[in-house]
């Protein structure tokens, strides 16, 4: 194994950017050291990715770039994001995560042992999800001209032959399941900003999604659409599902599970944890008679115990979702222009 | 949780509506059209949508959406000041969230913090007050908006600002009052509201006797809420009982929270601070003598129109939208022209298509025309 360069200075400078020795530097001392693991230990500019197609199988592609204030929050930071945010992204797609590639825009100024920080929780959150992060890319820019880190990650997933869903399989009748408690990543983020002044348990949801994404298939083959929760919410994946499939949703308000914290901040803020993003959960649409299964199994799983059906697919007002109050009152779920701004009292 | 499930509970909002129906079954049917109750606060008009309770009670009923939206009201001349403040180099300007969308002549708070203005989302007017301890070269500007609900703390924080010697922070007061707006409103000779819900937080500042003109001069009852959906509902009960009786007087269902005097420390500090200013503009109102507040000269220091020379400018509210209209009760907010063509909660034109608590983004978010009319009323009965 080569020798590996320390790196020089307590933050990040123009010159890690460089393209020189004190990029070698910083690349050996902060990512090849955190990503020793996971990743292959070369430094070339692309990586090789085995992948059997003989028997059917498919890839699935995406790549998602992540920014967040601040970027260490309960629960998780942009490291952690910036993995399970792909992780999951193909989780949803259906696939099996097998690589990634991660890309640094880092702000001059940023301090050497954050950026440490934030490598080696991507590498823990890319172990928990069982993916390797094989190639990557750094670049710094001058102060101000960026946040502090901006990291994009691409990844790679195998879609195994046989599976295949979609809106065109959703029927009237079926149920949403969502896996787990709603609303933590919002609400944590939005306390961790530190305005709010308020002492709190919230803790994010951020985590990887494939473990219980392959148990739900497994006991789940009549799966019909999967997504994750993330800016938006619940509300707006429900808004996109009832417009793919053309028909209506209708959820039940008291079978929404959201943890005391969550709906305390959201009572104080007037804000909606239907709207509140999420990073570690996803919603999905099966058929009647596996819902009580499905549930069961994901309950039984980390990451899962929050899981319920919230509400059905139903023929009426195709295109639209419908909540329904615990006293039979009824509203319309919009998707959300723009962000939800605390209300004034 | 148990600090709102036990006002959210279904049984004893079956057991009201119950009530409200018997009620209603033991008076006379008004042959021209259904009673009318006006929410007066943009709360209540909140938790009426967001609960459905406009589609639960007896159609005998109908809620009008009241003026108690301070976000609703505001008019884009003030706007205008905000902005105009918010772009100068040296200004932190700070603002609660709900008013950065509202629409000026010219732009919104939105538009001029994505144009470069250095403009700040706080919880409270004591985190600008720390931003201004924080940026000493900097002007920090807090803009207080509200009714007497968020009075007593802008107050309490100019009262701490002159204490501290804290010179680089003032304040644009847009504070108005509920009481001179209730005036207005029935002393126009069409009004069609036959009863009130009465503000809850306000009242919680102000106490109920305020209130009793409504009663005594025009004869009509309030009941003082709160905002769970049960709250209302008992409210509701309370204001129809009277109406059933002949009565009319002020009443309080929330009196866990609303002292019938109110908050007199609270009252003390809004009074050393702020007075009546002559005339105020209100979005969709026009100008109604004495409903706002204005800081008093002893701290003027701190009153952000002086500090900045603004000469209020008077912007009239867009033609095509019919704000005045709906907040007067007069039109629902699907009669307006422009609703949901050319104002959306996208591309909101009048102030109550802004805020979550105008009456128009309520209806836009929650009862879309597609299952207010039809089909809708199947599924309520499944």
């Amino acid at each position: 194994m080569p020798k590996r360069l320390p790196v020089r200075g307590e933050t990040v400078t123009l010159a890690h950017g460089s393209g020189g020795r004190a990029m070698r530097a910083l690349i050996d001392s902060v990512f090849l050291d955190a990503f020793a693991d996971t990743a292959v230990d070369e430094k070339d500019d692309a990586a090789l990715v085995d992948f059997d197609s003989s028997g059917g199988d498919r890839l699935v592609f995406t790549t998602d770039a992540f920014v967040i204030d601040p970027i260490v929050f309960p629960g998780g930071d942009l490291g952690k994001l910036a993995v399970c945010g792909t992780v999951n992204d193909l989780a949803v797609a259906g696939a099996r995560p097998a690589a990634l590639s991660a890309a640094f825009i880092i702000e001059a100024g940023f301090p050497v042992a954050d950026l440490t920080r934030l490598a080696k929780s991507m590498a823990q959150a890319a172990t928990a999800a069982d993916v390797k992060i094989v190639t990557g890319d750094t670049k710094v820019v001058d102060r101000g001209a960026a946040d502090k880190v901006f990291i994009t990650t691409s990844g790679i997933g195998v879609l195994p032959k046989g599976r295949d869903f979609g809106a065109h399989k959703v029927a009237s009748g079926d149920k949403i399941i969502v896996s787990d408690a709603i609303g933590a990543h919002g609400a944590a983020v939005m306390a961790a900003r530190g305005d709010l002044k308020l002492q709190t348990e919230l803790c994010s949801d951020c985590k990887p999604l494939s473990g219980l994404v392959e148990a739900l298939i497994a006991v789940a083959p009549s799966l019909r659409l999967l997504r994750d929760a993330t800016r938006g919410g619940v509300a707006t994946v429900l808004c996109e599902f009832a417009l793919a499939a053309k028909l209506g949703i209708r959820i039940h308000e008291d079978s929404l599970v959201v943890s005391d914290p969550v709906r305390g901040i959201a009572e104080i803020l007037g804000l909606d944890p239907l709207y509140l993003a999420n990073e570690g959960v996803f919603v999905a649409v099966v058929a009647s008679a596996d819902a009580a299964l499905c549930c069961q199994t994901l309950r039984a799983l980390p990451g899962g115990a929050g899981a319920a059906v919230i509400g059905e697919v139903v023929d009426d007002y195709p295109g639209e979702v419908v909540l329904v109050s615990p006293f039979g009152g009824e509203r319309l779920v919009d998707m959300l222009d723009g962000e939800q701004l605390p209300r004034i009292c | 949780m148990k600090f709102s499930s036990e006002f959210r509970d279904p049984a004893k909002a079956e057991a009201l509506l119950k009530a409200i129906e018997r009620t209603l079954d033991g008076m006379p049917r008004r042959p021209d059209r259904p009673i009318h109750v006006m929410e007066v606060c943009g709360g209540h008009t909140h938790s009426v949508f967001r609960y459905g309770l406009h589609r639960l009670i007896d159609p005998r009923i109908e809620f009008v959406h009241g003026p108690g939206c301070p976000v609703c009201v505001l008019p884009m001349g003030r706007v205008d000041d905000c902005v105009k403040i918010a772009e100068r180099p040296e200004v932190i300007f700070t603002t609660f969230g709900d008013a950065m969308r509202v629409p000026g002549s010219r732009k919104s708070l939105t538009q001029a913090k994505a144009d470069g203005a250095d403009i700040r989302m706080v919880y409270s007017p004591l985190d600008a007050l720390d931003l201004a301890r924080a940026n000493p070269s900097r002007e920090v500007v807090f803009f207080g908006l509200g009714f007497e609900t968020t009075m007593p703390s802008t107050a309490l924080t100019i009262l701490e600002a002159e204490r501290a010697g804290i010179k680089n922070f003032s304040m644009l007061c847009q504070h108005i009052t509920i009481i001179p707006t209730l005036r207005a409103l029935l002393a126009e000779e069409d009004n069609q509201i036959d009863g009130f819900i009465g503000p809850g937080h306000v009242s919680m500042v102000i106490g109920i006797r305020g209130y009793d003109f409504i009663a005594e001069l025009y004869g009509k009852p309030l009941v003082v809420a709160g905002f769970e959906p049960l709250d209302i509902l008992q409210a509701l009960l309370m204001v129809l009982r009277q109406l059933k009786d002949g009565d009319a007087h002020i009443d309080n269902q929330y009196a866990r929270v609303v002292p019938e005097a109110g908050n007199t420390v609270a009252l003390d500090a809004m009074a050393k601070v702020f007075e009546p200013r002559p005339v105020t503009d209100w979005r969709g109102l026009g100008n109604i003598a004495q409903s706002g507040a204005q800081i008093r000269t002893a701290y003027e220091a701190f009153d952000a129109e002086k500090k900045f020379a603004l000469l209020a400018a008077d912007v009239p509210d867009p033609q095509v939208v019919k704000c005045g209209e709906v907040v007067k009760g007069r039109m629902k907010p699907t009669q307006c022209p422009a609703f949901g063509k050319e104002c959306t909660p996208q591309n909101p034109i009048g102030a109550l298509m802004v805020s979550s608590e105008g009456a128009c983004a309520a209806y836009a978010q929650y009862a879309a025309p597609r299952l207010r009319t039809g089909r809708a009323v199947e599924v309520a009965d499944a």
